[in-house]
């Protein structure tokens, strides 16, 4: 393994530890879209590490654009959804959107 | 050896921008910090030689995504002052503990990657002779038809959520 490839694996388990501690702690539904959105981005970081390493950088360019579609669709559906929860409810508290008393 | 420094410098910076966005108690500025973090990426990634995903990222992520989530928030009630406080005191006692976990993570990451790292210069293999298009519009259409399905989906949805919300 090149120091290259080990410096970008670190930092995508770096980036994987930061999104999933934000996703255990935040009671904020705003905040747990960027939970997400770190999430992915380490996957993208990852993406192109594996590309560039391996030398097949387009086929891993594809996948990244694929993947862009596919967060931006996430986020636009549910900041849609947390809207109406917020309109709702009134908070962006997980704690207080218990309406289904769960 | 100056452009793996470069690189390494640049991840850095993605994991403290990243570190920053999930830390700081303003939900606007975790937005901005979150574009920074996709700018960065794309820098990364223009280095690397992805120059196409590169823009995809820095125009989609760091600019739709962050107009998205800045119009999500501002649609929200402003806080009052005292609220913000208190909130960012409950937020900095909760992610206090953030930083020493990522040094753990970190050292424990080095101790296990320590014995299989080489010591080669960080070249990128030889590239295999295919385009994005080509991958794209050849091999891999079915990737095609279900990026334009979900887009469809994002669009229908975004349409039912708003409009219930207008009926409100």
């Amino acid at each position: 393994m090149s120091i290259l490839f080990a410096s970008f694996i670190i930092a995508v388990i770096l980036l994987f530890t930061i999104g999933v501690y934000s996703l255990l702690m935040t009671r904020n539904l705003m905040r747990i879209l960027i939970s997400v959105e770190i999430l992915t981005k380490g996957v993208t970081l990852l993406l192109i590490a594996i590309g560039y390493v391996t030398g097949r950088m387009a086929a891993a360019q594809a996948y990244v654009i694929t993947i862009i579609v596919i967060e931006v669709v996430l986020l636009a559906i549910a900041t849609g959804i947390i809207l109406g929860a917020y309109r709702k409810n009134d908070t962006l508290n997980t704690g207080f959107l218990n309406n289904l008393k769960g | 050896m100056g452009s793996f420094f470069i690189i390494v410098i640049l991840l850095l910076a993605l994991i403290v921008s990243a570190v920053v966005c999930v830390q700081i108690s303003v939900l606007v500025k975790a937005g901005i910090a979150l574009a920074v973090t996709s700018a960065i990426l794309s820098v990364i990634m223009f280095r690397l030689g992805a120059a196409l995903a590169a823009a995809f990222e820095l125009s989609v992520c760091a600019g739709l995504i962050t107009v998205i989530f800045i119009s999500a928030v501002s649609m929200t009630k402003i806080m009052s002052k005292e609220e913000l406080a208190e909130k960012r005191r409950e937020r900095n006692k909760r992610f206090a503990s953030l930083p020493a976990i990522l040094i753990v993570v970190f050292a424990a990451a080095l101790f296990f990657f320590w014995p299989h790292i080489d010591a080669t210069l960080p070249f990128a293999a030889s590239a295999q002779g295919d385009t994005v298009q080509n991958i794209l519009w050849n091999k891999r259409q079915v990737d095609l038809i279900g990026q334009a399905v979900i887009m469809l989906i994002g669009v229908y949805g975004v349409m039912v959520f708003f409009r219930e919300s207008d009926k409100e």
